[in-house]
């Protein structure tokens, strides 16, 4: 058993720390804020210079790193600092189903993403697919060499930025079934496909996606007509680990932050962390945070094992850390009092972020649902 | 024991819901439903209504212009409030100065005060809280200095609610430093368009300014002003608690809140069943509204007691700490319920005159605002921590 970073490891974890940390000013927070992109190029660019997207893609893609525990490394450093960089929707997402679907007139997409010159997003989700990966009603046909989309998308993180958006749609099948699913890169410009853009309460921005007879050639196709599920289904379970393991970085910024206003803040004459009703609390909170350094860590471990094995670690992990990051989320808010519920202190963002990650990729019941029908299987 | 409402409380009910039903605006009601933000204009518009029926301050005497009703049928009235779907009265001249006035207030303080607030010529908020005295609340150090026939007040409040609708706003100072904090403590009535009043506004996580700043720079206010004894300021403070704690399960709120949450749950599919369906979600929702059964009798039995004419003590804790408890859960269930329509951040499309349509239904809208405003409930009114340290003192013993 060794559970020490590999030097590599180290040093990425120490350089992007000491880059987010000197990046992530108060006055590029508050830029961010107003800003419709939804991050900042700059950062951006520095993280593609650092290798910190590279990290995220084995060598085979072009890449120098890429295994769940490189992901959990990234990932832990940006929920440190609350960043709102796109990576999962950039570079898990859409460069990881480029690199497991796309051909070779596809794959230098890769390039551009980890030399930070391209943004993506994936369009999967639907106004009634909830969390289901194989619920897709947006429909592809074929139309004499290429196909026509008609759908849409919710909730479509990064898209207002992206360049190139990846659209799953079904080309055979029913709704629900996982068989007949497509995925198809679509340029952001291209004719018919209308975004509807918006903030997100986590920071970021995304977009409603409306597909009206979208046009496409075959070269649009990644991969095997009908047959993306299992690349999506591996995609997002890499995914979860990302998020997880930014939700930990989270929680353990906020738990920091709160353990210093317990000591400072003073009622009563004394600072309020000698109230031993808070001193249990947040030892309370220490352990639940303990458990979700745990969860990532199994989850990392078997991210790349067999669908069964892999599957009930993405659940277990997700159920685990939606319940920590409310219990996180609310009781550092309630024991900052007043000072809390401010939009103005750090807190807010990072609470606000915390408690967002149960809403993508499958939130505590559903995973808890999920672990059930898995484990029993 | 008998559970039911005797038939006059029942006529009562039914009266107030006729009424509702024939007078609430249906605009106002929408607005409720969704959660959107309600403007000063939309109070005003509804106190008005309601005043004109004689039913605004439900809990004044008959002589000082309410419907002096007892604490049955004020909890009658705001359980239909709620299931109508109405705004909330505005508490802080209707339920905190008005009693204070009426209690300690001079004749002329009565005369003068008592029907602006009714009339909604003044609009109150409460000046306590301070950046250094929250649960510690008789350490304020906003000072209030003779001089002449007025005190000059200097300091800084804060979390003021509303305060940027305002103009009058009622504070504790400091009128003197000698013996016990609680000691030297004055009820101070402020106009607030006074030179040397400031207010700055403070953005909340649900991105609501709802809360201020309130500053103090040498501001002149005459000695009439006051309320009751100079020094004597802590005892009109913590009577008004005990009326800021009134109503303070929110059994309509958690009501209102779990018959939305349902719907919701029947509209989403989850799996491609209605997500009530879902057997973990519905647990959760079910263990809820066990509480909330269990609770609300909880409630009515300290209702029943107070109006019997026993005032409610130590009993307002449990009934603030488990009331609060439920209504965060359901806050917490509705933006689980909504899914990953819970992610856009609605604050623009929530506010008044948008026409933004909402990003997904329209129930998800203001389901995250909602959860994170009301983690406030926890926190204000004296927090849960303090209410169990009285509980543990008061009935425990301990
Ligand atoms: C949205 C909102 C609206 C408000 N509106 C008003 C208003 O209109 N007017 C007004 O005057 N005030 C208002 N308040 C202020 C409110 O009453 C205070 O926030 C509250 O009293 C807590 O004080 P604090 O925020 O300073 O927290 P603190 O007192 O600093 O408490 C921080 C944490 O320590 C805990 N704690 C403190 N002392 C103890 C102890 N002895 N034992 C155990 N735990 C302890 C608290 O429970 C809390 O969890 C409002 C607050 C909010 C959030």
């Amino acid at each position: 058993m060794n559970f020490e970073l590999t030097e590599e490891r180290q040093m990425l974890q120490d350089g992007l720390r000491r880059y987010l940390r000197d990046s992530y000013t108060p006055s590029i927070r508050a830029e961010l804020k107003e800003c419709d992109r939804g991050y900042s190029r700059d950062v951006w660019s520095g993280l593609a210079e650092m290798g910190v997207i590279g990290a995220l893609f084995a060598e085979d893609d072009g890449g120098f790193a890429g295994s769940g525990f490189d992901i959990a490394v990234v990932f832990e450093e940006l929920g440190r600092v609350g960043a709102v960089d796109p990576l999962i929707d950039t570079a898990i997402l859409g460069g990881g189903l480029i690199a497991a679907l796309g051909n070779d007139a596809q794959k230098p997409v890769i390039d551009a993403v980890i030399d930070g010159s391209v943004q993506l997003a994936f369009a999967y989700g639907e106004p009634a697919s909830r969390y289901d990966l194989s619920r897709v009603e947006t429909s592809a046909t074929r139309d004499g060499d290429g196909f026509v989309l008609n759908g849409r998308k919710a909730v479509v993180i990064n898209a207002p930025a992206a360049d190139q958006i990846l659209v799953s749609a079904r080309t055979s099948g029913d709704a629900a079934d996982r068989d007949g699913i497509s995925l198809f890169l679509v340029s952001a410009s291209t004719p018919g496909m209308t975004l509807r853009s918006y903030p997100l309460v986590s920071g970021g921005q995304a977009a409603e996606l409306l597909l009206e007879d979208v046009r496409l050639g075959s070269d649009a196709l990644l991969g095997d007509e009908g047959g993306a599920f299992e690349a999506i289904t591996h995609a997002q379970a890499r995914a979860t680990l990302a998020i997880s393991a930014e939700a930990l970085g989270l929680m353990e910024s906020i738990r920091q932050l709160t353990t210093d206003y317990l000591k400072t803040r003073k009622q009563f004459g004394k600072p309020i962390g000698k109230f031993q009703a808070l001193q249990h609390r947040m030892a309370d909170v220490l352990i639940e945070i303990e458990q979700a350094r745990s969860a990532v860590i199994n989850l990392a471990g078997h991210i790349d094992h067999p669908e069964e094995i892999r599957e009930k670690h993405v659940s277990a992990t997700k159920n685990l850390i939606g319940n920590v990051a409310k219990l996180v989320t609310e009781e550092s808010i309630q024991m900052h009092g007043g000072i809390g519920m401010t939009d103005e202190y750090e807190l807010g963002h990072l609470a606000k972020r915390l408690i967002m990650v149960d809403h993508r990729f499958g939130d505590a019941i559903y995973h808890l649902e999920r672990f059930i029908s898995l484990a029993v299987a | 024991m008998d559970l039911n409402y005797t038939h006059e409380q029942k006529a009562f009910r039914d009266e107030v819901r006729s009424y509702l039903a024939e007078e609430l605006p249906a605009r106002l009601v929408n607005k409720v439903r969704l959660g959107k933000t309600l403007t000063k204009q939309d109070h005003e518009e509804w106190h008005a209504i309601l005043n004109k029926r004689g039913w605004l301050a439900g809990n004044w005497p008959k002589a000082f212009g309410g419907a002096g009703w007892d604490a049955v049928q004020r909890h009658i009235f705001e359980d239909e409030m709620t299931r109508a779907s109405a705004p909330r009265i505005v508490p802080f001249g209707l339920g905190m100065l008005g009693p204070v006035l009426q209690k300690f207030g001079s004749k002329a303080q009565q005369d003068y005060y008592l029907p602006r607030i009714l009339s909604g010529e003044d609009w109150w908020c409460q000046g306590y809280s301070e950046p250094g005295a929250g649960s510690d609340l008789a350490s304020v150090r906003t000072t209030a200095e003779r001089d002449g026939d007025h005190y000059l007040v200097n300091g800084q409040k804060t979390w003021t609610t509303l305060g940027q609708h305002a103009n009058k706003i009622f504070c504790l100072v400091r009128t003197s430093k000698e013996g016990k904090p609680q000691e030297g403590i004055s009820f101070l009535l402020i106009d607030m368009n006074s030179p040397g009043v400031k207010v700055r506004p403070i953005v909340l996580i649900d991105g609501e300014p709802e809360v201020n700043e309130v500053f103090f720079d040498d501001v002149r206010v005459p000695v009439e002003n006051r309320v009751g004894e100079e020094n004597k300021g802590w005892t009109y403070a913590k009577y008004l608690l005990t009326h800021e704690r009134t109503n303070i399960a929110g059994v309509g709120f958690a009501n209102a809140g779990l018959a939305n949450l349902k719907r919701i749950a029947r509209l989403e599919q989850a799996n491609g069943r209605p997500l009530i369906e879902n057997p973990h979600f519905a647990a959760r929702i079910a263990r809820i509204e066990i509480d909330l059964m269990a609770m609300s009798t909880t409630n009515l039995r300290v209702v029943s007691k107070a109006a019997a004419g026993q005032a409610p003590g130590a009993e307002s804790s449990i009934l603030k700490i488990k009331g609060t408890v439920i209504r965060q859960e359901i806050n917490a269930l509705t933006r689980s319920a909504v899914g990953p329509y819970a992610m856009p951040f609605a604050s623009e499309a929530l506010e008044d005159g948008s026409n933004l349509g909402p990003v997904g239904p329209d129930y998800a809208e203001a389901a995250t605002a909602q959860y994170l405003n009301n983690r406030k409930l926890s926190i204000f009114g004296g927090s849960n921590e303090i209410q169990r340290t009285i509980l543990s003192k008061a009935l425990l013993e301990l």
